[in-house]
Order: structure tokens, then sequence, then C-alpha cells
């Protein structure tokens, strides 16, 4: 049983903040530097770690206009600064990663932190790391495929005997360090059901990346989650979400800090993917009924608590401060998610 | 009506739902044995035959593509000799690499679809859209709110069935022109990603 398994049990539910170390803008209106948008999510994380928020999720990707490609190093920043938020990826691509080196990276971090350290593998949305670690996008699905049976061998701690195509095979190999109370791990899926059975398959916890359209189109995804895990004899652990927000003292504040970056930040990734321009339109159907958690602290509670009961979800990770926000209004963002919001959905949802 | 669909991904099952609910006959595959996908079918789209990619072909009188585009030339050509296929497949760097390595610069990637199977009718539709934005704005004929979804083809007969299909699915069907023309749907092009009102699409058209 994994640790995300033992925490969310069914009458619990947990929430987190997502980032992937987007570059916010200083108080004189510049955009950060890297290194400076990397202790930025650090202060982001301690202040929600003082805020009793759950969990901390930081994303690896290979682009100028995010600073953390190697979550699980910021991560150990973070270890030692904080008590109880969970420290996880979110998330890691294990196609272009090698699983040995990404147990031992995350044993290490989970060492740092008491045992707070947890892996969410995915496949990304991005690819650059692919050339960027030598690897052909054309093996996209056995990369994945291999590495995370591999990954899953690794978990009990115990020697593992391996071979595939993707990496050398590996002849009851031991690797270290052990922790002492197993690696947390779960896997991000986007829409595609094969990806949803895999995570049963192997028996890790769910959890939806849910960036557009209403969330509820997802609930027959978790029923397929279930039915998978009925049908191959694992467990189906507790559902987690995750979605895109941003969160002011009012609507109309929200939106304004909101929609500049998020447009900003769209645009950019719909360049190279021949969207045209995102609207005023999109963003405020994705406010209205899509994915989009953007509001004062009561609008979003009661979006975030909506989109759960319908899916049944136990976790919920807002994917905060995407795009040139300030730095000021990121953290402001942090305190009102975690001392109103949080609060907030919890009492609808008990009720 | 007999639909079938190629692909049991996003795209695919997002169809397949939308054309059980206009209450077609529905069968899907995917790219290796039906047990494979015979789960998600029965969960996702609950009345959907899962089958194999060639017996989808010989079965369906209307083949939807929803597999990635790099992947076309695995299509089963003699099954689907004298059928309607609709081209829903755009190309996806990240999926199919550069597209010059799958599709010749003069073609459209529809068009080169259509030269691989020559004795079938090819459709392009359903293609500009993300499968949530299908899947949110699915609207009945006549509602204030549908959105318009756009087809090319060489074969006027097969663009008025599929414009039957579109309409049932839950689209106002504009027809822009040629496979050739369509090419104004693919990622970068002007058509890409719109999900707008059929007079908005019409000034697409040639
Ligand atoms: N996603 C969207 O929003 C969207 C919107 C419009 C158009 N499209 C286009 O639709 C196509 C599918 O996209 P998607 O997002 O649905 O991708 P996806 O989730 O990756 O699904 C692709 C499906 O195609 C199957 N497949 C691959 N090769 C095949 C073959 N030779 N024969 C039969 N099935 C095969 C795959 O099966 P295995 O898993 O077994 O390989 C999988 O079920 C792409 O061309 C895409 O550009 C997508």
């Amino acid at each position: 049983m994994t640790k995300q398994s033992k925490k969310a049990t069914s009458d619990t539910y947990l929430f987190g903040l997502d980032s992937f170390g987007d570059l916010p803008t200083k108080a004189d209106g510049t955009l950060m530097s890297h290194p400076e948008a990397i202790r930025q999510v650090v202060e982001e994380a301690i202040l929600a770690d003082k805020l009793g928020i759950n969990r901390i999720g930081l994303g690896e990707h290979h682009r100028p206009d995010y600073s953390i490609s190697s979550p699980e190093t910021v991560l150990a920043g973070i270890a030692t600064r904080t008590k109880n938020i969970t420290l996880s990826s979110a998330v890691t691509v294990l196609s272009s990663d090698d699983p040995v080196r990404v147990f031992e990276r995350f044993a290490t971090v989970d060492a740092l932190s008491n045992g707070r350290a947890q892996v969410i593998l995915g496949r990304g949305s991005f690819t650059e790391s692919f050339p960027l670690f030598g690897y052909d996008l054309r093996d996209y699905n056995e990369l994945f495929e291999e590495k995370v049976e591999l990954f899953s061998k690794l978990l009990p701690e115990e020697p593992v005997t391996w071979e595939g195509k993707t990496r050398a095979a590996l002849k009851n190999a031991d690797v270290y360090p052990k922790t002492e109370k197993g690696l947390g791990v779960a896997i991000g899926v986007g829409g595609s059901p094969e990806s949803v059975i895999r995570a049963a398959r192997y028996n890790f916890p769910l959890i939806l990346a849910i960036i557009g359209g209403a969330p509820d189109r997802f609930a027959p995804y978790v029923e397929l989650y279930r039915q998978a895990a009925e049908d191959l004899g694992t467990t189906a652990h507790p559902v987690g979400m995750h979605s895109p927000g941003f969160i002011a003292e009012t609507d109309e504040e929200a939106r304004k800090l909101a929609w500049p970056a998020f447009k900003t930040s769209w645009d950019r990734i719909g360049k190279t993917r021949g969207w045209p321009p995102y609207t005023r339109e999109q963003f405020l159907y994705e406010i209205e009924h899509g994915s989009l958690y953007v509001g004062s602290p009561e609008t979003v509670a009661k979006k975030i608590a909506k989109a759960m009961k319908a899916l049944d979800a136990r976790t919920f990770d807002m994917v905060y401060g995407g795009g040139p926000v300030s730095a000021e209004a990121r953290l402001k963002m942090v305190e009102l998610y975690g001392t109103k919001v949080i609060p907030m959905v919890k009492e609808l949802l008990s009720q | 009506m007999k639909l079938g669909i190629i692909g049991a991904g996003k795209l695919g099952i997002t169809l397949a739902q939308l054309a059980l609910k206009a209450g077609y006959e529905v069968a899907v595959s995917g790219s290796g044995d039906t047990q494979k996908i015979a789960l998600s079918v029965k969960v996702l789209t609950p009345g959907a035959i899962a089958m194999t990619t060639k017996d989808v072909a010989q079965w369906a009188e209307v083949i939807i593509l929803a597999i990635p585009l790099g992947k076309f030339r695995q299509l089963p050509v003699e099954s689907l000799k004298g059928k309607i296929v609709i081209d829903a497949t755009n190309h996806w760097p990240e999926v199919d690499g550069p597209r010059e390595e799958i599709i010749p610069e003069t073609l459209s990637s529809s068009e080169a679809i259509q030269q691989f199977l020559p004795e079938s009718r090819v459709v392009k539709a359903f293609s500009h859209m993300g499968y949530h934005e299908l899947r949110d704005w699915a609207r009945p004929a006549g509602s204030d709110e549908r959105k318009a979804l756009a087809l090319a083809s060489d074969s006027n007969q097969a663009t008025t069935n599929v414009a039957a299909i579109v309409s049932d699915l839950g689209f106002e069907p504009v027809i822009l022109g040629s496979l050739s023309h369509g090419r104004i749907l693919e990622p970068g092009q002007q058509g890409f990603g719109l999900v707008t009102s059929a007079t908005k699409l019409k000034e697409l058209g040639n």
C-alpha cells in the first residue's frame, strides 16, 4: 500500500498546491529570474506548510517560461524548512528519466523530510525533455510503459531483476537509500482511458489532470479506474484531481489579475500547438462552467466542492500562479487558499 | 446507422459517446486486440461494440479516424474500400514528429489520407475542436448555442452524408470545400481551434 492511500482515506480530504515555477513579476513590474522564481516557490511552500496545506506539487519542464526542471531538488530545499506538507512532483516525466535515479532522488527527499516525499508520475503534456535527454518521441508509449513497470518494481525496496528495451537490464540490483515507510506514489493522467487503466494495473492512486472543460465529464473515468481495479484485483485508491486557479479577495480582482497571466501563458503554449489566441469568452466560460478556479475564496471554494463531489475526489490540487502574476499576489493567494478556501470546501463537503 | 470509430483514445471515445446519444450503432477499435479496449468501451461508451480495426472497417457504413495522424499507413485499405471515411486526425508534432516526415508539403493531411485510401471517400471533419469542447458543446439542432463544425471533401455525396452525421452528433455542419482547402483547418491555420457559430465559420469557405 502506498502512502498516499494511507493518508487519503474515505473520510479525509486533502488539498494541495501545484506549481511549474512560472516566473512571477517583482514590485517594479519586471519578471523574476529563474533563481529568484525558484526561491519564491520555496517561500510559498513554507507559507503553505504553516497554513496546514497538505501538499506542494512541482512540475518538471524544460522551457524558458518555467523555472523548475528538477522538482526534487527544489523539494529537497523545501524539505528542511517545512514540517508537515507532502512534497510531491507534479509530474515527473518518467519516460525521459531513469526510474532507478528517480527512486534514489525521491528516497533522498523522503529522508530529508521525514517521510513526506511523493512521486507523481505522468507522461507530461510537453515533450521537450525527449530531445534534451536523447530520447526518440516515437518510442513515447514504450518508454512510459516500460519505465512505469520498472519503477513499480523498485517500490517494495527489495533487489530487482528486470529486463527491457529502453534501459540496461538489472540483475538482483538493490537501490539506495531505503526509506522508512515506503515512497508515496501516484499517477497523473489526462483524458486517455488507457492511462487510467494503467494506474489501476500498477495499483497506483489516480490523479486526474483536468485543465479544461466541465470537470464532471471525468466521472466515467473514475468509474473506469474502479472497475479496472476490481477486474485486475488491485485497490481502487481515493481519486484526486488537479486544475488551475487563482484566488484574490474578490471575484473582480481575481479575474483582473488572472486574465492577462493566463492569456500570456496559454498563447505562448498555443503558438507551438497551432491554437488561436485565448479569448476572454473562453476564460469566462472556463470560470463559469469549466476548469478554471478563479475568484474570491467563496466562489472558488464552491466550485472546488462541486467538482470534488461530482467526481468523488478526495484530493484537490490547484495549479496556482500560472503566467506572469506578481509574487505578492501569489503569496496572497496561498494565504487565501489555506485560511479561507480549504476550510470552506471542507465545510461544504461535510454538509 | 452503423458508425465505426478507429482509435479508442480521447477523441474516439468522445465521438462514440455523442454517436450513441444520437441513437447510432457504434463500434470502436484500438491498435491492438479488442481485449485491450474492452473495459474502456464497456464503462465509457456502454452500448458500443469493441472490435478489431479491420472488423470495424468492414462492419461500418461510415468510419471515423481518431488515431494519431502518423499511423495512417496502418489503416486496412482493402476493408475501407467503398466506405466513407471521416478524417478527424491532426498533425501533432509531439506525437507524430515533423509534418514533412509523414505528409508531403504540397498536400493537406486529409489529401494524403485520401491518396492512401483511393477507393474510399474521405471527408475531413471533427478535427478542429478539442475533445472536451466537442463533449461540452454538442447541442440539438435549433439550439441558439449550437456551434459549427467544418467539413471538407472531394466527394459531394459523402459530404452530404457526413453533414447529417455532424448534425446528429450536435453540431451545425459548414461545408468549406475541397480536401485541399481543408488545410485551413490544420493546426496553426485559421480554422484550427475554432469553437464558433456557422456564420463565422463560413467565412473560411472558398
Ligand atoms: N484530443 C483531441 O482533443 C483531438 C481533437 C481533434 C482531433 N484530434 C486528433 O484525433 C486523433 C486521436 O487523438 P487522441 O487525442 O484521441 O489520441 P489518443 O488519446 O492518444 O488516442 C489515440 C488512439 O488511437 C489508437 N491507435 C493508434 N494507432 C492505431 C492504429 N494503427 N489502429 C487503430 N487504432 C490506433 C490508440 O490505441 P493504442 O493506445 O492501443 O495505441 C488510441 O486508442 C489525433 O490525430 C488527433 O490529432 C484530437
